[in-house]
């Protein structure tokens, strides 16, 4: 039996036992000098745990007394979020080295957070859940103050523990409330309690457990640490926070959404509709008056979790697959744009200034056009594939009876086109002034530019993520 | 050539890629590889889509050159065309040679220059030949992109506000259509335009936040459809972004966007609102009618009063865009006849009339009217042209703009008298604002000392406008050349339109007895 649910969480207990292992090994022989070493060997780790998710076969298998669920929607989260964290790590490298900042403790930090995310996307349970949660939460707050001697950083850091930890509260009050009116902790069982007819204190846990998640994916109004903290953050930290962690609350809030109360679908879907809104129109217009591209970046991310949400609202599977096919598209965008912002340096110094981008097509021709795609792409201006996330989420939305929801998502999508359009035209027709720095990391470079491709190609067929996002819904939503 | 659609929407991209790839360097040799390679993509574009229409059947009202095959979602890439998008595309193919021509002066980012253009000319091929809904709000979509970048790379001193007022105000109208296209899908199942047009989307009246909705569903769907086809068109008084648009683009970005890129606004009246919201069409075609009369009179008026030369001809397009619209919401054979007719001949006539201030523009820098006067004494061959384009534009029979004209009047006569006596008066206005417009800068003493020495077109020049020279007097003399291809569609269109509108009058005078 024991052996049996082994078998299922092997991967995460084998990252365990590397994260172990590397702290281990580089304490007590090369501390900071290995650095470079654990974090390739850690982004090896992590693509090759992708790949072994992956492959390894479909079923739904459950452990630990289904605390524990391994079915092709967690797969499917597991893959994206270990993938995009390799990627954060590898473009990490450059910047971090050249601020003296590459600790390493940083790429073991962040394989116990993907550990910690793993656990998320797989919980059964609400205790499995909130160890997940708080596994990556304390992680990230670590890393969120990496750079020690820098007030912004130590502040970013500490704001996000304390409201994050703000957020834990809430989920976990509403974990007991759920606990105490469904009589267990298990999602199969709240299940069945909602099914006997919701009772108002466990209409209470689903609010306050919703409070909690949006907390965590930053979804307005709960959204309010999230440009200080991805401004404070050394950036690639901030590249980080954008990614990963999004894609494993996102999963999460599905998980809970749709496994403990999927009976109760007219009592939730009205708030994540809800949130879905302000969280679009927010990001889309406190992003206006941004000079700092991370603080953008940090509004466009509300913004996109509003429309990811939109497709969670739906409350069906078509609606799941769409939200898995936005974020693991809006994963991929990021990215890209990340590579671009952790490149952006003047005299060796970074620069966050989008005013600093003036004509920077003259200079850098490719490197402009590449930008030019991503950002048409997170404005979700068709043929690039920014565009399909949205098409994918406003239809499930329509399908759902939620068609004012999918009107407000478009109108929001044109005033977020504004600031897009805007490091366009800083990029392309502002005044010829001393810019940024030439030259960019080869692996920067190559994130960037393959970044880029996929929105342009991806319009052929979506690299089949469709096919296979589908499947992962389907094991979610019966 | 099982292909033939495919080739011709792709060739242009093709060259594009071409440049982006193979083409270095910044040199005036680089420039020059520049510019002929988009001059071959386009001529080569030209030349096949010649066989399109040799190959094309006028008397099969279906789609013809259908290609087909899966996409996600269950979309599709569908490309075909029928009577009445086939001269759309050769519309496009026919100006794009000329419009790479009329910019062999840039020297600024010619490269990326013409990648846009090459672009733009596919992204355009593909919205007349997409034959699945979203496959053609991809074309239609994209195409603000390299737009978005001609008006603010190479436009003029205003250019920042008029590419962001471009682009959000045509974003803004079409992300309403994509609301509608997704509810579409949901409705019929199906993205597939053929389906569609047989489609019947719900005509029962129902309340929306306490409103009553005549004409249900269909309404809603012709609302967001015409959100962002009046903002193409443009038509009164969504307009406001064109003249912006067309006085900061480069002359090559008016002619494209005057020739071209309005005529979407049209054909997608013509393709989806018309033929697939038949009842809405009719309960919303006075609005549409009288809407288009005040563009007419209205925007004639302003163009008047215009003391810069690209804005005057841009609200003369708004008000003969009018036109258009009234003929295809006429829904009868001669209005749509004539819209069609009207939007082909504009293309040809406001293009040239754009090239002819960009003649002027290139020697003396300045579109001011008051700049001008007395070019006939230096320029003869610049009056004479200038002169057959003014008439034109004026609609004088025997060029190409009477009939457009002729016939949508003819055609919404029947439908509405009023409107279409008020839409007269908008030929004489027409008449006052670009013979005014051709004395002030043609006309007169050359007395202004800065004009002395100005010299009068090139040879390039001249090649340029002699197919639009031909074009225009050819269809005007014999328009039967265009209405033979699009007569039988339009038939057919129309009588499908006629049928519906019937059979909801049928069941409304049922529910009332």
């Amino acid at each position: 039996m024991i052996s049996a649910d082994i078998s299922v969480v092997l991967p995460e207990l084998l990252l365990a036992v590397y994260a172990m292992g590397a702290l281990l090994v580089t304490v007590y022989t090369s501390k900071d000098k290995g650095a470079p070493m654990v974090l390739w060997t850690t982004s090896v780790v992590l693509v090759a745990t992708a790949i072994w998710i992956a492959l390894s076969g479909g079923g739904t298998r459950v452990a630990f007394g289904g605390m524990f669920v391994d079915d092709g929607f967690a797969r499917f989260a597991k893959v994206t979020i270990l993938l995009s964290a390799a990627a954060i790590l590898l473009m990490s490298q450059d910047y971090m080295q050249k601020r003296d900042l590459l600790r390493f403790e940083y790429p073991i930090l962040v394989v116990l957070s993907v550990i910690g995310m793993m656990m998320m996307v797989s919980a059964g349970d609400l205790m499995a859940l909130y160890m997940g949660l708080e596994l990556q939460s304390l992680a990230l707050y670590v890393v969120a103050s990496l750079r020690r001697d820098s007030v912004k950083s130590t502040e970013a850091g500490l704001k996000y523990f304390v409201l994050g930890a703000l957020s834990s509260g809430l989920l976990l009050y509403g974990a007991s409330l759920t606990y105490g009116y469904a009589g267990t902790t298990l999602f199969t069982g709240i299940v069945e309690a909602a099914n006997e007819g919701i009772s108002l204190g466990l209409l209470f846990g689903l609010v306050f457990l919703i409070a909690g998640l949006a907390f965590k994916v930053s979804a307005a109004p709960f959204h309010m640490w999230t440009p200080d903290v991805y401004e404070g953050s050394p950036t690639p930290i901030t590249a980080f926070f954008a990614t990963a962690p999004k894609v494993a609350a996102m999963a999460l809030f599905a998980r809970v959404v749709h496994d403990a109360f999927s009976g109760v679908v007219s009592d939730w879907q009205q708030i994540v509709a809800f949130l879905s809104v302000i969280s679009m129109f927010l990001g889309a217009i406190a992003a206006i008056g941004q000079q700092n591209i991370k603080r953008l970046m940090a509004y466009s991310s509300i913004a996109h979790m509003g429309f990811a949400l939109m497709g969670l609202a739906a409350g069906t599977a078509f609606g799941v697959q769409a939200m898995l096919i936005y974020m693991a598209i809006y994963v991929t965008m990021n990215i890209g744009t990340f590579a671009f912002i952790l490149a952006m340096e003047k005299d060796g110094q970074p620069v966050t200034d989008i005013a600093s981008l003036q004509m920077y097509s003259k200079r850098e021709p490719l490197k402009a056009m590449a930008v030019l795609v991503l950002m048409f792409s997170l404005a979700g201006v068709p043929p690039l594939v920014g565009f399909f996330g949205k098409f994918y989420v406003l239809r499930a939305a329509y399908d759902a009876g939620l068609g004012w929801l999918a009107v407000a998502g478009v109108i929001a999508s044109v005033i977020g086109a504004f600031y897009y359009l805007r490091i366009v035209y800083y990029m392309y027709f502002g005044e010829d002034k001393e810019g940024l720095d030439t030259g960019m990391n080869p692996v920067l470079w190559g994130f960037l530019m393959a970044s880029a491709g996929v929105m342009l190609l991806g319009v052929i067929n979506l690299f089949g993520v469709e096919g296979v996002a589908a499947a992962a819904a389907a094991t979610l939503v019966n | 050539m099982d292909n033939l659609l495919s080739i011709v929407t792709f060739l242009p991209l093709l060259g594009a890629i071409i440049l982006a790839l193979f083409l270095r360097g910044d040199d005036e040799a680089a420039q020059r590889n520049a510019k002929w390679v988009a001059m071959w993509a386009t001529t080569a574009t030209f030349l096949f889509s010649i066989f399109i229409l040799t190959g094309f059947d006028p008397d099969d009202t279906g789609f013809q050159f259908v290609e087909e095959r899966d996409w996600l979602l269950g979309l599709q890439y569908k490309m075909g065309v029928d009577g009445i998008s086939v001269l759309f595309v050769m519309l496009t193919t026919f100006t794009m040679p000329l419009v790479i021509a009329a910019s062999w002066n840039v020297t600024h980012r010619v490269k990326d220059y013409m990648i846009a253009f090459l672009v733009l000319e596919t992204l355009m091929i593909g919205v007349f030949c997409a034959l699945d809904l979203v496959l053609f709000y991809l074309f239609f979509e994209a195409g603000l992109i390299p737009m978005f970048l001609i008006i603010g790379i190479w436009g003029g001193a205003n250019r920042v506000y008029a590419s962001f007022k471009f682009f959000l105000y045509t974003f803004l109208g079409s992300v309403l259509m994509l609301v509608a296209m997704v509810a579409m899908f949901n409705d019929a199942g199906t993205t597939d335009i053929p389906t569609l047009l047989e489609h019947n989307f719900g005509t029962q009246t129902f309340s929306l936040l306490g409103i009553q909705i005549i004409g249900g569903m269909q309404t809603l769907l012709w609302l967001a459809f015409f959100a962002s086809f009046a903002v193409k068109m443009p038509m009164w008084p969504v307009h406001t972004w064109l003249p912006d648009a067309h006085v900061q683009a480069p002359t090559a970005g008016s002619v494209v966007l005057a020739a071209i890129l309005l005529k979407m606004g049209g054909y997608g009246f013509l393709r989806f609102s018309l033929p697939m919201f038949p009842v809405a069409s009719d309960l919303m075609a006075p609005l549409v009618l009288w809407l288009s009369a005040i563009a007419i009179v209205y925007t004639s008026l302003v163009a008047m009063v215009q003391e810069d030369m690209k804005k005057l001809i841009a609200y003369s397009s708004v008000a003969h865009m009018g036109f258009v619209t009234m003929g295809i919401f006429a829904a009868n054979q001669q209005g749509v006849d004539g819209a069609i007719f009207q939007m082909l001949s504009h293309g040809f006539i406001s293009g040239a009339l754009f090239l002819c201030v960009g003649v002027i523009y290139d020697r003396m820098h300045t579109r001011e009217i008051d700049a001008y006067g007395g070019l006939i004494a230096r320029m003869p061959a610049y009056a004479l042209i200038f002169m057959l384009f003014t008439m034109a534009n004026v609609g004088l029979p025997g060029t190409s703009g009477f009939i457009g004209e002729f016939l949508t009047l003819v055609g919404v006569f029947q439908v509405n008298t009023w409107v279409a006596a008020v839409a007269t008066t908008g030929v004489i206005l027409s008449a006052a604002y670009a013979l005014w417009l051709y004395r002030r800068v043609v006309m007169g003493d050359l007395i202004k000392e800065s004009l002395k020495t100005i010299t009068d077109m090139t040879r390039r020049e001249r090649a340029i406008f002699a197919p639009l020279v031909i074009m225009t007097l050819l269809l005007g003399v014999y328009p039967a050349l265009v209405t033979d291809i699009i007569s039988p569609s339009v038939a057919n269109l129309v009588s499908d339109v006629e049928t519906a509108q019937a059979a909801f009058e049928a069941t409304t005078m049922v529910a009332e007895n």
